[in-house]
């Protein structure tokens, strides 16, 4: 790890304004030493790939509650790619077991569902940026 | 000694004397073993007297029940509608309208905002001819409908007024109420679209509006829902939500409203969480605070214009994705807590909410649990049967001694304002902040296993997510209402729907005009949300959080 400071936007993309777990899930990144960018809400796929560029982000977090991640999910996913970069994506809110396939497949890096703890959310960031380096 | 005596008697006999007026409902008020029970128990202050701790009116749920009001919404209005009436048939006594996001939110379906939440969190509403499905073949005369939604509210009260009107039914039959708390979008659940003031300025034109064309109507439902929903304490709730009241009024007040007159439309929303005595504490104090307020702040003489009357729905922040089923049971306390809190009217929570939105059966568990509070438990049959307990009056003092406090520092903010308090609370990010504290800290305790949270953190066995059944909103919604929308615009006239909208900007360029009418006619050209959201949006602007961790 060294002294490397992981940097991890974080973002409510779209209309959705429900923005308690991603604050929680900010300072859960904080306190364990990573540099967290909260763009805050109403954020465009556009808008979210031009802040990751210009912070050089190790990361992307998006908090979902209004059932459009398998929409907005794999929107952003693409645009990133579209955009030739590789930063994992990671989305938490409320999305049904049944759908973290879809959204793997879609290119989302990981999923973090309602109750995950403090210890999954930070673990769950480091290993999305650890695979990505070791691609 | 003596005085102190007489007063007592006063008091009873007064109470006495309103109970002997209300009207009573067919009931034995008796346990189930046969023992008669009095309406109320005790001997300083009876339910319907000011402060009104005890409740608001002197038989309580002896005269009626608090009315079961289920919130619903989901796909299109075609899909919305028959839900309703579904929820009607199995004894739901009023409706409660879920928009979804674009609506709540002043965008059509076919803005690229809309993308993939067309339908999902809510029933998607465009114009008119959405409204006119969403209440097909119900009477709107005799049912009470409520409706959520904050930012565009002048929008959707002005379609359901046209529906209404169609159906031959006049604006002062209707009964229900329309959320239209903005204040608490900015500190909670942001669904806003203009900064403020001009926001309130909107509000004040409705409040206008209702007192003077709708009498049975509520044009606002304030709300600490989403503010508890959003992570803040119980007196947070209480203290946030009742102060955002004052504001309302002092509004009113400055725009020569007669405070007698709006007093009695105003009602409030709160949550029902899971720490019982807290809650009813909470729901005792809110009635005590507004009523004191009302009569020694702003000067009000009637009494209906003191009564803090409200909806209640318990906490779905509380409800767990894990071992859902047992969020029935969480759902069943909370009921109870706002049962013998004196709650006007109730939305139970269903228990797969935590997944997605609420399957038929699970409105159905969730509507069949307050039903068991109101048919099977007694207590209905005592007014406040907890008021006189040493730990409850604490408790409700200790609530009122909290919310005081954040009284006092909104008041100092707004140097004597509470409405200026509150916008520079809203500017300089005070609420937001605290709130996200109180979450933080809550998560915190969860995290550390201080606090339990049954099938989250504890008593983990038993989760069998293979065998779920969530309602789904499929793509096709969205496409079902991109063609709908559509076909509307296309057989509008369009010289009409311009010119009422171009009156709109004028009029909300214009301070000393109320807006409702130009509104009420816009929508029946089939003028769209978005477009009348965007016909005030050029004179008011918007409003952007800044983006506070």
């Amino acid at each position: 790890m060294g002294d490397y400071q992981q940097r991890v936007i974080l973002a409510k993309l779209g209309l959705d304004g429900h923005d308690r777990g991603i604050k929680v899930v900010a300072r859960i990144l904080r306190d364990a030493g990573m540099e967290v960018i909260y763009l805050g809400l109403r954020q465009t796929a556009a808008s979210i790939v031009a802040a990751a560029e210009e912070e050089d982000a190790d990361a992307i977090g998006l908090s979902m509650h209004n059932a459009g991640h398998l929409t907005l999910g794999p929107k952003m996913a693409s645009a990133l790619s579209d955009a030739g970069m590789d930063i994992p994506l990671i989305i938490g809110g409320i999305v049904p077991d049944e759908d973290v396939e879809e959204l793997m497949s879609a290119g989302i890096a990981a999923v973090l569902g309602p109750g995950a703890s403090a210890e999954e959310v930070v673990a769950t960031v480091q290993d999305a940026i650890s695979a990505r380096d070791e691609a | 000694m003596g005085s102190e005596e007489n007063q007592k008697l006063n008091a009873r006999e007064a109470w006495e004397l309103d109970y002997q007026k209300a009207s009573i409902r067919d009931d034995n008020f008796e346990t189930m073993s046969g023992v008669p029970v009095d309406p109320v128990y005790g001997d300083d202050l009876f339910p319907g007297q000011y402060p009104y701790t005890r409740g608001i009116y002197p038989s309580m749920y002896r005269s009626r029940l608090w009315t079961m009001r289920m919130f619903a919404g989901f796909g299109t209005a075609e899909d919305t509608n028959l839900r309703f009436k579904e929820l009607l048939r199995n004894g739901g006594t009023g409706l409660s309208t879920a928009f979804d996001m674009p609506t709540l939110m002043g965008r059509d379906s076919d803005s690229e905002w809309a993308l993939g939440e067309v339908g999902r969190a809510g029933v998607a509403v465009d114009t008119l001819a959405d409204m006119e499905d969403l209440f097909a073949e119900i009477d709107l005369s005799t049912v009470s409908t409520s409706m959520t939604i904050n930012g565009p509210a002048a929008t959707l009260l002005a379609m359901y007024v046209a529906v209404a009107e169609q159906n031959g039914v006049s604006p002062n039959q209707l009964a229900g109420t329309i959320q239209n708390d903005i204040l608490k979008e900015y500190q909670a659940q942001k669904e806003y679209i203009y900064p403020p003031r001009p926001s309130m300025r909107i509000i004040t034109d409705m409040v206008k509006y209702t007192t003077a064309e709708m009498p049975k109507w509520h044009p606002i439902s304030i709300s600490g829902y989403h503010i508890r929903e959003a992570g803040s304490t119980a007196a947070q709730e209480l203290a946030f939500t009742l102060a955002n009241g004052f504001s309302y009024v002092e509004a009113a007040i400055a725009a020569g409203q007669n405070v007698n007159e709006f007093g009695k439309r105003l009602s409030f929303f709160f949550n029902s969480h899971s720490d019982f005595f807290e809650e009813i504490g909470k729901f005792r104090a809110a009635r005590r605070i507004w009523a004191r307020w009302m009569k020694e702040r702003y000067g009000a003489t009637d009494e209906k214009a003191m009564l803090c009357r409200f909806h209640t729905q318990t906490a779905g922040v509380s409800l767990t994705a894990q071992q859902p089923e047992i969020n029935i049971a969480r759902v069943g306390i909370q009921a109870l807590a706002a049962a013998l809190g004196g709650t006007q009217s109730l939305h139970t929570d269903s228990f797969d909410e935590a997944l997605a939105l609420p399957t038929e059966d699970a409105a159905r568990i969730a509507l069949r649990t307050q039903q068991i509070v109101a048919h099977e438990t007694g207590v209905v049959n005592v007014a406040d049967p907890l008021g006189g307990s040493p730990y409850v009056e604490w408790m409700t003092d200790e609530m009122e001694r909290q919310a005081e406090a954040i009284f006092a520092h909104l008041d100092d903010l707004g140097n004597g304002s509470i409405l200026e308090g509150t916008f520079n609370g809203i500017e300089n990010g005070y609420f937001v902040g605290e709130i996200a504290d109180a979450a933080y800290r809550f998560e915190r305790e969860v995290n550390s296993g201080r606090r339990i949270i049954v099938g989250v953190n504890e008593f983990t066995d038993g989760d069998n997510p293979e065998n779920r059944n969530l309602l789904r909103i499929g793509a096709e919604t969205e496409e079902y209402q991109l063609k709908r929308l559509n076909d509307v615009k296309s057989k509008r006239n369009q010289e009409h729907v311009n010119e009422a909208l171009s009156e709109i900007t004028a009029v909300a360029n214009d301070p000393t005009r109320n807006l409702m009418p130009a509104i009420i006619d816009a929508v029946k050209t089939y003028a769209t949300e978005e477009e009348i959201a965007n016909a005030m949006e050029v004179v008011f602007g918007t409003y952007v959080e800044k983006a506070i961790v």
